[in-house]
């Protein structure tokens, strides 16, 4: 049992991360990843509603009909995003006036609905709450590195404006690589995503692959090849 | 089916990759090195910079994705890249404008579509749209000549700091090209008889003798080389007699409806980057279709956006817009523009044989 959950971590955090390997929910990717913080806040937020959906979808999957269930996820989803998106424009205000408009816009996140249909429709509670922090984390994560990439290229910053999300204690944060930087303008806009990701993957499939290689050349002797470093 | 060696006689194809891309190299270098007389030493900095980043990163590529370097390398593409990169930059642009874009030519427009000839769009043209995309203040900071040896150019010394240093020189007399001219003054409800004189004429603007890129001034030494390398054969005439003469039909035709609103074809044909971009980048055989008919539109396509930049878009002038915008249609016209199959109709089907030479099947166990 233990094993299955590693197993379902592994898989949201690295092996099927939304964004890597599944590259779903790629418009609000392209949208909001200009800055760390901002891929941070949308990332806590998909996270947030990802946890809530899964868990409330696993939790009554008995009572849904199979002919039905495409409408029920996608209420029970437009519910939670909408108590989400009031609840950061009630607690993160400024956080919302950057975000406000992709808030919403979750309820038709693929990843989501993807979740609900492809495991939480189909798995126990517990394992679907994994499941839904697992995949929340690891786009979470996708986010911020993209968001990270493109904001240190774009404008030579890291977590600017980290202390309007996570609170004036966490101002540190917010650095200054390069004092007057003229500006990357095109990594600010959606073909820098696009770049940034694809660079992304390409990276992550070329360590994938050595790791594979380097695992071949240990496992000789061994019987067994290991996929992935996280169930090492 | 059995396969066998085809007997004699064979075409010889002598043009190899690097023997054309030193052709089309000898067509540009009258433009080259006039540009670096006019502009002096910050505009050789600068084509050495960007040219030096091309060939680093083209042999980086290489080496990660396994190719052999040094064939690929010293075939010439990613010199020539380099060189018609350097030519569309402002002549005294920072050192990082070059090589940011030598980065952005061969690594993103090349190298990731799987290196020469796999590329979507001409990757000179791709670095310059994202540098004027992401740069708009160094990307248009143009001078009036100030050529080499002359009392008021910068020395070797002065010409370094000012394409290292990031030092602007206070002398330098910088001004708007004449059709960045033509836009800001028509912008503000002015005319062009009272825009033009005094600031263009026809001559000088052929000549070069004028602001701009590095390598777009002098329209004749563009002139020469593009029907220098029409003439070796290097391109067919399609694709530059398509551009050049759908901008002049364009303009002629609506500078004859309102010549006050609308520059004269001279005007068109004679700045900005027209006439190199109708020779050395337009014609990429990479990204340009493969048909007549195909090259036809593909001109024709590109001479329209020009014009239709130029005269409403939002920036200035529109050469690398416009063959960016036709390197994407390409695939397109390619699919829809397509040569009619030896003894099939166009739409694929045997024509019928007439009756003279029809003559008994040939039995398929015949040929071992």
């Amino acid at each position: 049992m233990n094993e299955d959950y590693r197993g379902i971590l592994a898989d949201g955090l690295w092996r099927n991360n939304v964004a890597f390997v599944q590259i779903l929910a790629l418009c609000p990717l392209m949208a909001v990843t200009t800055t760390a913080t901002n891929g941070l806040g949308m990332g806590l937020a998909t996270t947030g509603v990802l946890l809530a959906s899964n868990v409330v979808i696993a939790s009554c999957r008995d009572l849904i009909s199979q002919e039905v269930r495409i409408p029920v996820f996608v209420l029970l989803i437009a519910a939670l995003v909408s108590l989400a998106d009031m609840a950061i424009n009630a607690w993160l205000h400024e956080l919302y006036k950057v975000l406000g408009l992709f808030i919403p816009l979750i309820v038709v996140n693929c990843s989501v609905l993807g979740r609900a249909e492809v495991f939480a429709s189909k798995q126990p509670v517990l394992a679907s709450a994994v499941d839904g922090l697992a995949m929340g984390l690891g786009y979470t994560a996708a986010l911020m590195l993209l968001g990270g990439c493109r904001e240190i290229l774009g404008s030579a910053t890291l977590f600017a404006h980290a202390s309007l999300l996570l609170g004036d204690g966490f101002a540190f944060l917010e650095t200054t690589l390069i004092p007057e930087y003229k500006g990357f303008l095109l990594m600010l806009l959606p073909p820098g995503g696009f770049l940034v990701l694809g660079f992304l993957l390409a990276g992550k499939r070329a360590a994938e692959r050595r790791w594979e290689q380097r695992a071949a050349g240990r496992g000789k002797a061994a019987t067994e090849v290991q996929q992935s470093p996280f169930t090492v | 089916m059995s396969m066998f060696p085809t007997s004699a006689p064979h075409a010889h194809a002598p043009d190899s990759v690097p023997r054309i891309m030193g052709l089309v190299l000898l067509a540009v270098a009258p433009a080259t090195l006039y540009g670096i007389i006019l502009f002096g030493w910050p505009a050789l900095n600068l084509l050495l910079v960007t040219v030096l980043a091309c060939l680093l990163c083209e042999a980086a590529c290489l080496r990660l994705a396994g190719h052999a370097v040094r064939p690929f390398l010293l075939d010439g593409s990613a010199l020539l890249t380099g060189v018609l990169l350097a030519l569309s930059l402002p002549p005294w642009a920072p050192w990082w404008i070059g090589a940011v874009g030598g980065f952005f030519a061969i690594v993103i427009g090349k190298q990731v579509f799987g290196g020469i000839g796999q590329n979507i769009f001409n990757p000179a043209m791709l670095a310059r749209v994202a540098l004027l995309v992401s740069f708009p203040v160094e990307m248009t900071l143009w001078l009036e000549p100030h050529p080499l040896f002359s009392s008021h150019a910068p020395g070797v010394l002065e010409g370094l700091a000012i394409t290292f240093g990031g030092i602007p020189n206070i002398d330098a007399v910088s001004g708007a090209t004449i059709l960045g001219r033509i836009r800001t003054e028509l912008g503000m409800a002015r005319e062009l008889g009272q825009i033009l004189p005094g600031h263009y004429q026809a001559g000088t603007a052929a000549l070069g003798w004028t602001g701009g890129s590095l390598g777009e001034t002098s329209d004749l030494l563009a002139l020469f080389g593009g029907l220098w390398l029409l003439w070796r054969r290097v391109f067919t005439w399609h694709v530059p007699v398509a551009m050049l003469a759908t901008v002049l039909v364009l303009a002629g035709g609506l500078h004859l409806l309102n010549p006050e609103r609308f520059a004269s074809p001279a005007v068109h044909l004679l700045s900005g980057g027209l006439m190199l971009g109708a020779f050395f980048i337009a014609t990429d055989p990479v990204t340009s279709p493969t048909t007549k008919l195909g090259q036809l539109i593909f001109g024709a396509g590109c001479g329209a956006f020009v014009y239709i930049i130029r005269t409403w878009g939002g920036y200035p002038e529109g050469v690398a817009f416009a063959v960016v915008l036709m390197n994407a249609a390409t695939p397109l016209i390619d699919h829809y523009v397509r040569p009619r199959i030896y003894g099939r109709t166009w739409r694929g089907r045997s024509r019928p044989v007439p009756e003279h030479a029809k003559r008994p099947p040939v039995g398929s166990g015949e040929a071992e």
